[in-house]
C-alpha cells in the first residue's frame, strides 16, 4: 500500500523558471488492480509516478510504502525499493541501443547477481510470454514500436516486481497495439500485481479493465473514481 | 561471495557489450594508449638496461688505472713504473696492460684488442666478443686476419667466443697473447698501454692516487668512482631529454583522456540514467565503469609493455638507441640483457593506467548521483 501526504514537487525552486508540478497531493493506493492517472499534458502525471517509483524525492510531504517512510530514505534504500518493488515502462521505452533484446531484458537483474541459469530461464519465460523469443538476439533499434513496448514491459518484469509503473504506455502505438498492451497490463493485474498507468488516451481510461481512475489538473487531484474490482 | 562474483561477471558482460558498441572510438583510444605505454616503457627499460650493463661493466673494473702523460697526451708506460707503483703503501698489485683500438673498415667499427696473458693463448689464437662474432659471422675454428703494423696481414684462428653476463662487457673485445699483441702493434717489450692497481682497502683509493701522482709526476691516476660518475651524468642527461619529450606526450594523453571522460556524451548520460532508473545503484554503475576503464587501459598497458620489451630485447632497440646509447658506433650490433623490474612496472602502471581510470570514473560518478527521474522524460 502506498500513501502520499501533502506531497509537493517544485522544479527549479526560487528561480525565475520555478515550476510547481504537484501541489498538496494526498492519496492512498491499495495493492492490486489497474490504477490510471488521467490528465492533460503537463498536469503532473509523470512527476507523480517518479515520486511513487522512488526515481525522485518530493520537495515536501511524506510518501510511505507499506507503512515505511520513503521520502527521507538515503539513496541506497531508494534503489533497493526501485529494484525489488517496482518495474518501469517508460514513455520513450528507454531501451539501451546497441544491445540485444535479451541483454536489455536482463539489465535490471545484473546488480542482483542471480545465478546465470536462473536468470536466463526467467528471461526466456517473459520473452516467450510476450512473443519475443524469435527476436531475442536482435538489436533493439530494429524493433517496431509495439515490439519495443513489449521488450520494455519484459524488462520491467524480470525482477518480478509487485508494482508495475507505465507512463503513457499507448502514446506511441496505434489502437490495435494499444489494446494489446492494455491486455498485457490487465493480465499483470490479474496475477496480483499493482499496475499504475498514466495516460491521456481515452482508449486507456475508458477501458473496462481499469479499477480506479484518478484525474489530475495543474498538479492537483481533481477527480477520483473507483470501479468494482471484478470488472 | 558467489553473488558478488556473479555480479562482476554480469558487469563485465555488459561492459564488453558496451565497448563493442563504440568499436571505432574505443579501438582508436586503445591504439593511442598502447603507443603511449610502448614509448614510455621503452625508455624506462632501455635506460635501466643500460645502467645495469654499465654497472656490470664497472663492477670488475680496477680500482685505480694509471696512465702516462707526455705533455698532456696519453703515452706508453715503461715497465719500470710497475716497481715504483708496487712500493706505494696500500697497493696490493700493479699490472701492466696492453690494449688498443683496431678499426675494421669492413664493418666500420672499432674493436678493442687486448693482450690476455692469463688466458694462455697460443700466438695464433684469438678469443672474440659475441657482437664481433655476429658481425663478422665467425665461429670457433674460423680464420680471421688483422693488419699488422709492419705491413702484411697476420692470420689468427678463433679459439672461442667470449661469454659474459653482460654483452656490453665483451661485445667488441678481441683477446690474444702478449707476444702477438706486441708483434701486431710493433711494441717494444718493456712498454705497456697503462697499468692497473689492486688496492687493499677501496677507501684508500683516493689517497693512493695522490701518492701515485707524487711518486710519478708524469702519471695520471684514474679512479673507478670517477668513471662511474661520468657514466651516470651522461645517462641522466640523455634520460632528462627523453623524459621531457615523453612528459609532453603524457600530458597530451591526459588531456585526451580527460576530454573523453569529462565530455560524457548525451547518449552515455542517458544510459546511466536508465540503468539507475531500472534499479542499478550508483556503486553498480561505478563498478561497471571501473571494469570498462580497467579492461581498456590494462589491455593497452599489456600490449604496450610487451611490445616495448620485445623490441628492446629482441628487436635490437632500433627506435631509441640513437638517443640513449653512447656506444652506437663502437658496438656494431648490441643486445641488452632482458630484465623485468616490478617497481618499474608499478610506476608505469601508476602514470598511465591510474589517470585514465580516474578520468573515466569522475564524470560517470557525477552522472550517476543525479536523480534518475530524467529517464522518465526521455
Ligand atoms: N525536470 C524538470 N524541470 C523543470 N520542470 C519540469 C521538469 N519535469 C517536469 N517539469 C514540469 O512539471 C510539470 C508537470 O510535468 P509532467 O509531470 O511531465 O506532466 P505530464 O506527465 O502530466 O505531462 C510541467 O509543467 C513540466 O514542464
Ligand atoms: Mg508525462
Amino acid at each position: 500500500m502506498i500513501e502520499l501526504q501533502w506531497v509537493n514537487k517544485v522544479f527549479n525552486q526560487d528561480q525565475p523558471n520555478e515550476c510547481r508540478a504537484l501541489r498538496e497531493v494526498n492519496l492512498r493506493l491499495e495493492r492490486g488492480g489497474i490504477i490510471v492517472f488521467k490528465g492533460p499534458s503537463g498536469s503532473g502525471k509523470t512527476t507523480l509516478l517518479t515520486l511513487i517509483g522512488c526515481l525522485a524525492r518530493p520537495t515536501s510531504g511524506r510518501i510511505t510504502l507499506d507503512g515505511r517512510l520513503l521520502s527521507n530514505l538515503p539513496e541506497r534504500f531508494l534503489t533497493q525499493a526501485r529494484r525489488h518493488t517496482f518495474g518501469f515502462v517508460f514513455q520513450q521505452f528507454n531501451l539501451i541501443r546497441g544491445l540485444t533484446v535479451l541483454d536489455n531484458v536482463l539489465l535490471p537483474a545484473y546488480p542482483l547477481g542471480r545465478s546465470y541459469r536462473d536468470l536466463h530461464q526467467a528471461a526466456q519465460q517473459v520473452l516467450e510470454k510476450f512473443g519475443l523469443l524469435a527476436k531475442a538476439t536482435n538489436k533493439v533499434e530494429w524493433l517496431s514500436g509495439g515490439e519495443a513496448q513489449r521488450v520494455a514491459l519484459a524488462r520491467a518484469l524480470i525482477n518480478d516486481p509487485a508494482i508495475v509503473i507505465a507512463d503513457e504506455p499507448t502514446a506511441n502505438l496505434d489502437s490495435t497495439l494499444s489494446r494489446e498492451v492494455l491486455a498485457l497490463l490487465g493480465e499483470l493485474a490479474t496475477q496480483g500485481r499493482t499496475v499504475l498507468i498514466s495516460s491521456h488516451d481515452p482508449l486507456v481510461f475508458e477501458s473496462a479493465r481499469v479499477n480506479r481512475l484518478i484525474e489530475l489538473r495543474d498538479g492537483q487531484i481533481v477527480g477520483d473514481s473507483c470501479f468494482s474490482k471484478d470488472a | 561471495m558467489p553473488v558478488f562474483i556473479e555480479q562482476q561477471k554480469y558487469l563485465i558482460d555488459y561492459t564488453l557489450a558496451a565497448l563493442f558498441r563504440r568499436k571505432t572510438r574505443n579501438l582508436g583510444l586503445l591504439l593511442v594508449y598502447t603507443l603511449l605505454v610502448f614509448l614510455f616503457a621503452s625508455v624506462l627499460l632501455l635506460s635501466q638496461g643500460l645502467r645495469r650493463e654499465a654497472a656490470v661493466l664497472l663492477q670488475d673494473a680496477p680500482e685505480v688505472i694509471v696512465q702516462r702523460l707526455v705533455a698532456g697526451r696519453h703515452d706508453l708506460l715503461p715497465a719500470a713504473w710497475l716497481d715504483t707503483l708496487r712500493q706505494i703503501r696500500g697497493v696490493g698489485e700493479a699490472r701492466g696492460r696492453l690494449w688498443g683500438y683496431y678499426y675494421d673498415a669492413a664493418v666500420k667499427a672499432n674493436y678493442t684488442v687486448m693482450a690476455a696473458p692469463e688466458r694462455k693463448l697460443a700466438d695464433d689464437r684469438i678469443l672474440i666478443g659475441a657482437a664481433l662474432a655476429r658481425v663478422r659471422q665467425l665461429g670457433i675454428g674460423d680464420g680471421f686476419s688483422l693488419r699488422a703494423a709492419s705491413g702484411p696481414p697476420v692470420l689468427f684462428k678463433v679459439a672461442g667466443v667470449l661469454e659474459f653476463s653482460s654483452e656490453l662487457l665483451s661485445a667488441d673485445l678481441l683477446l690474444l697473447s702478449e707476444t702477438s699483441f706486441r708483434t701486431l702493434f710493433q711494441l717494444p717489450p718493456a712498454l705497456y698501454t697503462d697499468a692497473v692497481l689492486a688496492v687493499r682497502n677501496p677507501r684508500e683509493a683516493a689517497m693512493i692516487a695522490q701518492k701515485t701522482a707524487l711518486a710519478l709526476p708524469s702519471s695520471r691516476p684514474i679512479l673507478r668512482s670517477e668513471i662511474l660518475r661520468t657514466y651516470d651524468t651522461v645517462f641522466d642527461w640523455r634520460e632528462g631529454i627523453t623524459f621531457l619529450c615523453l612528459g609532453s606526450l603524457l600530458l597530451a594523453f591526459l588531456i585526451l583522456a580527460w576530454d573523453k571522460a569529462a565530455g560524457l556524451s548525451a547518449e552515455e548520460k542517458r544510459e546511466i540514467g536508465i540503468l539507475k532508473a531500472i534499479g542499478w545503484e550508483t556503486g553498480d554503475i561505478l563498478r561497471m565503469k571501473l571494469w570498462e576503464g580497467l579492461l581498456l587501459s590494462l589491455s593497452a598497458f599489456l600490449a604496450g609493455y610487451l611490445l616495448a620489451w620485445w623490441q628492446l630485447f629482441h628487436g635490437g632497440a632500433k627506435l631509441f638507441s640513437p638517443l640513449l646509447k653512447g656506444w652506437a658506433v663502437l658496438y656494431p650490433d648490441f643486445q641488452l640483457t632482458p630484465t623485468v623490474d616490478i617497481t618499474q612496472i608499478l610506476i608505469l602502471l601508476a602514470v598511465t593506467v591510474l589517470p585514465y581510470i580516474v578520468a573515466t570514473l569522475i564524470p560517470s560518478w557525477r552522472a550517476a548521483i543525479a536523480d534518475p527521474d530524467a529517464a522518465m522524460r526521455g
